[in-house]
C-alpha cells in the first residue's frame, strides 16, 4: 500500500467499489469558498439556511402528501382499476371460449368424433377382457389404470403436504408449546358439549353410512361407485362420530399409527397388483388372476382388491385432513 | 422382449414405492432411501439409454394388457433417455448438496416427509419425460405442483407460506388451462394417447374442419404450461418461491420442475400436434414475444437486486425467456437449441443456487451482497462453482451456457423469417451484456480480498456440498467441452421424437 | 362465431363457469375466495367433460341384460376422466386449504395484498 492516491476517495474506482458493496458514494465538495470575506461569508450563510429550511419544508409537505396518497387516493384508484380489469380479463376469457365452443361439434351427437374405436372396445368388449359389468371402473382401474395409480398419489402427496402445512412446530420451534396450548383451547371449544340429539343421531346413522360405504366400494365393478366414492363415504361417517363423541373415543381406535398403517399397506398393495398387471401385460405373459363370472361379486380380477386399497386410502386420507384442519395434529 | 425395456416402468414405481414407505421411517432412513433409489434410477436410465442408442429406435411399453389406443403407454426413445438420466443425475445433486442446509432448516421429526416428496417429484418427472398419454401427463403435473408446494413451504417460515400460496395460484390456473385444453383436443380428435391424436390431428388440418377449436386448444395448453414454468408476464411467483425456499428445494424447483414442464410442452408440440402443424401456428410468434421480453425484464430486475439468491432467480426469468424463444423460432433448429439451453441452464441455475447457500453460511446466513464481501475467499468450493455458473450465464467459451448461446444464434440466422432473427440476434447481445453486469458486479463482491479477517473463520467444511458443486462443475464443463457428442444425441433425439 | 353456440349450451354455461371461477381465482385477494373461484373453474371443466360425453338417449355405462352395443351406451371415458379429475381437484384444495389456516394463524388476514405488505414490513 505504498502507491495510495490522496484524492483516492473521490476516485472513480473508489465509487465503483462502493456501489458494487451496495453503499451510497458519498458526495464531496470541493471549492471551499475561502476569498470571500466573513460579512459576505455569514450573509451567504444565512441564505443558504433560508433556502434550505423552505426546501425542507416543501419536501416534507411533499413527502406527507406522498405518503398518505396511497391511503386516501391510491387504494380507491387502485381498487377502481383493478376491479375493471378484472371484468375485463373475465370477459376476455369467456370470449375467447364461447367462440371455441361454437366450432365444436354437436352436443349429444352420436356422430362426433370423441365417439370412435376406443369406446367401442370399452363398451363391447369391456366384461371379457376386464371382467367388471361397470364400464368405467373397468376402464379406469384396468385400461387406463396408470392414471388411476397417479391419481391416488395425488391424494397421498397432498396429504403429506397437509401434515408439512398444518403439524405444529412448523413455526419458530420455540412458539411449539404455547401453540399447542392454544390449539388445545381452541379445540375445547368445538369438542362435543355431550350433544344428546347429535349422539343420538350418530349412533344410528353411522353404522348405516359405514355399511353403505362398504357396499359402494364392494360393488364398484357392479353398479354406479367404487374406491374413492366409497371411501369418501366413509371418511364422512368417521368425521360425524367423531363430531359427535369428540376425540377420546375416537382415538380408541384411529391414531396416526393406523393412519400411517392403512395407507402404507393400501398404497403398496395398490402399486404390488398394479405393477403386477403391468409387468405381464407389457412382456405378454398370461396374467393368472382369473376374471372370475361378470356380475358376481367375487369377479373381475384385480378391480376388487385395488377398489377395497383405494377405498381404505381415501377414507383415512379424508378424516385425516378434518382431523389436521381442526387439531393441527393427531 | 429384453428384460431392459422393464428398466423405465421399474424406475417409476420403485419412486413411488419407496416415497410412500418413506413417510413411516425416520429422517435418517427415509434420506438414505431416497438417494440409493435416485441413484437406481439414474443407472437404469444410463443402461436404457445405451440400448436405444444402440437399437436405434425408440419403443413403447404398454402399461397393461390393452395395446395402443386403449391403453396407458409409457414411451423411450433417446430424448427422453438422455433426460431423464440428466433430471436423474440433478436431483441426486442438488439433494446431496443441499442436505445439510436442510437439516438445519427442518426438524428432525419432519425431515422423512421431504425425502417423501422428492421420490415423488422424481417419479414424476420421470413419469412426464417417458408418458405418451396425455392424461397421465395432467395427473403428473397435478402431482409436481403439489409436491413443489410442499417442498417451498417446508421451511416453515412466513415468507415461504407466502411464496407457496402465490407459487400454488399461479400454478393452478395453469392447470385449469391445460385441462380445458386437453379436453378440448380430446373432443376434437376422441383420443389421449399422443400418437394417435398426431394421426387425427393431420387429418383435422387435411379436412380443414374444426381449425378455431383446435388452435384455441393449443393455445390454452401452451399458455398453462408456459404459466408453470414461469414465462415472462406469469413470472410473479417465481422470484419469492426460489429466494424464500431451502437451497435444496431452490436448485430442484429452478433447474428439475420448471424444466420438466417446458420438456413436457416440447414434447405436446412434436408428438401431439405434429412440427409440420405447430410451425405454422401464430401461438409460436407468441411465446417468442414473452421469451424476448422475459430475456430483458428478467436481466434489469436481476440488476437492481441486493440480494443474490433473489438476484439469481430473476435470472432464471431471464433464462426461461432463451428457452422459449428458441421454441418460437419455429425451426427445428431452434428446438434445438432450447432443449440443450434445457440441460445447461440446468447444470447451471442448480450449481448456483447451492454455491450461493454454500456463500451465505460463511457470511451469517445473509445473501445481501454487504454482507458477502470476500465470501469466496471464506468458502473457496462455493466461490469456484459460482464463478463457473455466472461464466456459463453469461456465455464464456467452455462453458455450457456459450454452447447453447452459439446454438441460438445458429438457429436464428437460420430463422424463416428476417424478423425474428433481426430480433432475436439484437436481443441475445443485450441480454448477455445485461447478464455480464450483474454477475460480475456479484463476482467482485464475493472475490473482493479482505484484510483482517481469518479465512475459513467460521463453519465446518461442508464434505457433501463440496462433492456435489465439484459434480456440478464437472457436469457443466463436460456440457461447454464436448458439446458435439450431446448435441448428436439431442439432435437424433429430436429427430426419433417426431 | 360458428353455428353451435347455442345448441351446445352445457358447454357454453361450463366455459362461462370456467371464465369466472379463473378470474376470481387470478383477482380476487381473499383467500377463501379465491379457493371457491378454484373449485368453480374445476367444477366446470367437469361440466364440459360431462357434456361431451352424452349421447342422446343412451344409458349410463353399466351393462344391464347382457347388452353389449356401443349404440345402447354413452361414452365412458369421459366419466372417467371426470373421476380422476375430482381427486385431483380435492387434494389440490386440502392443500390450499391448509395454506389459507396456517396463513391466517400468522398474519391474521385473509387478505393476499394485506399479507403480502405485513411480510415486507416485517423484513425490514
Amino acid at each position: 500500500m505504498s502507491k495510495v492516491r490522496k484524492d483516492y476517495e473521490q476516485s472513480k474506482w473508489h465509487r465503483f467499489s462502493q456501489w458494487l458493496n451496495g453503499e451510497m458514494p458519498v458526495e464531496y465538495k470541493s471549492s471551499p469558498e475561502w476569498h470571500l470575506t466573513d460579512e459576505e461569508l455569514s450573509k451567504k450563510y444565512e441564505e443558504d439556511m433560508e433556502r434550505a429550511k423552505t426546501a425542507q419544508r416543501k419536501e416534507a409537505r411533499l413527502y406527507a402528501k406522498y405518503r398518505s396518497w396511497p391511503e386516501e387516493k391510491g387504494v380507491h384508484i387502485y381498487e377502481r382499476v383493478y376491479r375493471i380489469l378484472a371484468v375485463l380479463i373475465c370477459l376476455a376469457v369467456i370470449g375467447s371460449l364461447l367462440i371455441t365452443v361454437s366450432y365444436l361439434p354437436e352436443f349429444g351427437n352420436s356422430d362426433n368424433p370423441v365417439n370412435n374405436e376406443v369406446s367401442k372396445r370399452y363398451i363391447e368388449q369391456g366384461i371379457q377382457e376386464t371382467g367388471a359389468v361397470n364400464i368405467v371402473t373397468g376402464m379406469i382401474l384396468d385400461y387406463r389404470a396408470f392414471d388411476t395409480f397417479g391419481e391416488s398419489h395425488v391424494l397421498f402427496i397432498a396429504v403429506s403436504c397437509v401434515f408439512i402445512i398444518l403439524r405444529l412446530g412448523i413455526g419458530k420451534e420455540k412458539n411449539i408449546e404455547d401453540e399447542k396450548a392454544k390449539e388445545a383451547e381452541n379445540d375445547r371449544l368445538l369438542e362435543p358439549k355431550n350433544d344428546k340429539i347429535l349422539q343420538k343421531a350418530a349412533f344410528f346413522l353411522v353404522p348405516i353410512i359405514f355399511i353403505f360405504g362398504i357396499y359402494v366400494i364392494l360393488f364398484g365393478h357392479l353398479s354406479p361407485g367404487g374406491g374413492f366414492s366409497g371411501g369418501a363415504i366413509i371418511g364422512a361417517g368417521l368425521i360425524l362420530y367423531l363430531d359427535a363423541y369428540g376425540f377420546q373415543k375416537t382415538e380408541r381406535f384411529f391414531t396416526l399409527k393406523t393412519f400411517r398403517v392403512v395407507s402404507l399397506a393400501g398404497l403398496l398393495t395398490y402399486a404390488a397388483a398394479k405393477s403386477y398387471s403391468f409387468f405381464t401385460g407389457a412382456n405378454h405373459i398370461k396374467s393368472i388372476i382369473p376374471l372370475g363370472i361378470p356380475g358376481h361379486i367375487l369377479s373381475s380380477g384385480l378391480i376388487l382388491v385395488l377398489n377395497i386399497c383405494v377405498g381404505a386410502v381415501v377414507s383415512c386420507t379424508m378424516y385425516a385432513f378434518y382431523v389436521l384442519f381442526r387439531k393441527g395434529d393427531f | 422382449m429384453e428384460f431392459i425395456r422393464n428398466l423405465p416402468f421399474i424406475g417409476i414405481f420403485l419412486c413411488m414405492s419407496t416415497g410412500v414407505i418413506n413417510s413411516v421411517l425416520d429422517g435418517k432412513w427415509a434420506k438414505k432411501v431416497s438417494f440409493t433409489v435416485i441413484t437406481a434410477n439414474l443407472f437404469m436410465s444410463i443402461l436404457v439409454l445405451y440400448y436405444v442408442w444402440q437399437t436405434k429406435q425408440s419403443y413403447i411399453y404398454v402399461m397393461g394388457h390393452h395395446p395402443a389406443p386403449w391403453g396407458n403407454e409409457i414411451r423411450f426413445g433417446i430424448l427422453e433417455g438422455a433426460f431423464a438420466t440428466f433430471f436423474c443425475l440433478i436431483m441426486l445433486l442438488s439433494v446431496l448438496g443441499g442436505v445439510k442446509r436442510l437439516e438445519e432448516d427442518i426438524s428432525e421429526k419432519r425431515s422423512n416427509l421431504y425425502y417423501v416428496l422428492v421420490n415423488l417429484l422424481m417419479a414424476a418427472i420421470l413419469a412426464l419425460t417417458y408418458t405418451n398419454d396425455l392424461f397421465t401427463a395432467y395427473v403428473f403435473v397435478e402431482i409436481m405442483t403439489i409436491g413443489a408446494c410442499g417442498i417451498i413451504v417446508i421451511r416453515g417460515e412466513g415468507r415461504s407460506l407466502l411464496a407457496s400460496v402465490k407459487y400454488m395460484i399461479m400454478s393452478l390456473l395453469g392447470s385449469g388451462l391445460i385441462l380445458i385444453g386437453l379436453t378440448l383436443i380430446y373432443d376434437l380428435t376422441g383420443h389421449l394417447l399422443m400418437s394417435n391424436i398426431q394421426e387425427a390431428a393431420q387429418q383435422l388440418v387435411k379436412s380443414g374442419q374444426y381449425q378455431v377449436p383446435f388452435t384455441s386448444a393449443i393455445a390454452l395448453i401452451s399458455v398453462g404450461l408456459a404459466m408453470k414454468s414461469a414465462l415472462f408476464p406469469f413470472h410473479s411467483w417465481l422470484p419469492d418461491a426460489y429466494t424464500y425456499a431451502t437451497s435444496a428445494s431452490s436448485a430442484i424447483l429452478s433447474s428439475l420442475v420448471s424444466k420438466a414442464y417446458i420438456f413436457l410442452l416440447i414434447k405436446i408440440y412434436y408428438r401431439v400436434i405434429g412440427l409440420s402443424i405447430i410451425f405454422q401456428n401464430k401461438i409460436l410468434n407468441i411465446l417468442f414475444l414473452f421469451g424476448i421480453a422475459g430475456m430483458i425484464f428478467g436481466s434489469l430486475s436481476a440488476i437492481r437486486q441486493d440480494d443474490l439468491k433473489k438476484m439469481i432467480a430473476y435470472s432464471s426469468v431471464a433464462q426461461i425467456g432463451y428457452i422459449y424463444m428458441g421454441i418460437g423460432l419455429g425451426t427445428t433448429a431452434g428446438m434445438l437449441a432450447a432443449v440443450f439451453h434445457i440441460m445447461s441452464h440446468a447444470a447451471s441455475k442448480s450449481m448456483m443456487f447451492l454455491s450461493a447457500s454454500g456463500l451465505s453460511q460463511v457470511s451469517g446466513r445473509s445473501c445481501n451482497y454487504r454482507k458477502l464481501i470476500g465470501a469466496a475467499h471464506r468458502n473457496r468450493i462455493a466461490g469456484f462453482a459460482f464463478l463457473v455458473g455466472a461464466f456459463s450465464m453469461v456465455g464464456i467459451p467452455m462453458t455450457a451456457g456459450y454452447i447453447s448461446k452459439v446454438y441460438f444464434a445458429q438457429a436464428a440466422i437460420q430463422a424463416p423469417y428476417q424478423f425474428k432473427m433481426i430480433i432475436t440476434v439484437i436481443t441475445l447481445g443485450i441480454s448477455t451484456i445485461l447478464n455480464a453486469v450483474y454477475f460480475i458486479r456479484a463476482l467482485i463482491v464475493i472475490y473482493q480480498p479482505l484484510k483482517g479477517q481469518k479465512q475459513g473463520a467460521d463453519g465446518r467444511r461442508d464434505f457433501r456440498m463440496a462433492v456435489a458443486l465439484w459434480a456440478l462443475v464437472v457436469t457443466n464443463l463436460f456440457l461447454g467441452m464436448h458439446s458435439d457428442a450431446v448435441v448428436d444425441l439431442l439432435r437424433a433425439g429430436l429427430r426419433m421424437f417426431c | 362465431m360458428g353455428a353451435n353456440l347455442f345448441h351446445n349450451y352445457y358447454e357454453t354455461v361450463a366455459v362461462i363457469l370456467f371464465g369466472i371461477g379463473f378470474t376470481t381465482l387470478l383477482l380476487h385477494r381473499n383467500m377463501i375466495k379465491k379457493i371457491i373461484g378454484l373449485n368453480i373453474m374445476d367444477t366446470a371443466v367437469y361440466l364440459f367433460l360431462a357434456a361431451k360425453g352424452y349421447i342422446e338417449g343412451r344409458m349410463a355405462p353399466i351393462v344391464v341384460n347382457g347388452i353389449q352395443k356401443q349404440e345402447a351406451y354413452i361414452n365412458p371415458i369421459p366419466s372417467g376422466l371426470v373421476l380422476t379429475g375430482i381427486v385431483v381437484s380435492v387434494s389440490v384444495t386440502a392443500v390450499m386449504l391448509a395454506l389459507t389456516i396456517r396463513l391466517y394463524r400468522r398474519y391474521g388476514s385473509l387478505d393476499v395484498d394485506e399479507i403480502s405488505m405485513k411480510a415486507k414490513k416485517e423484513e425490514r
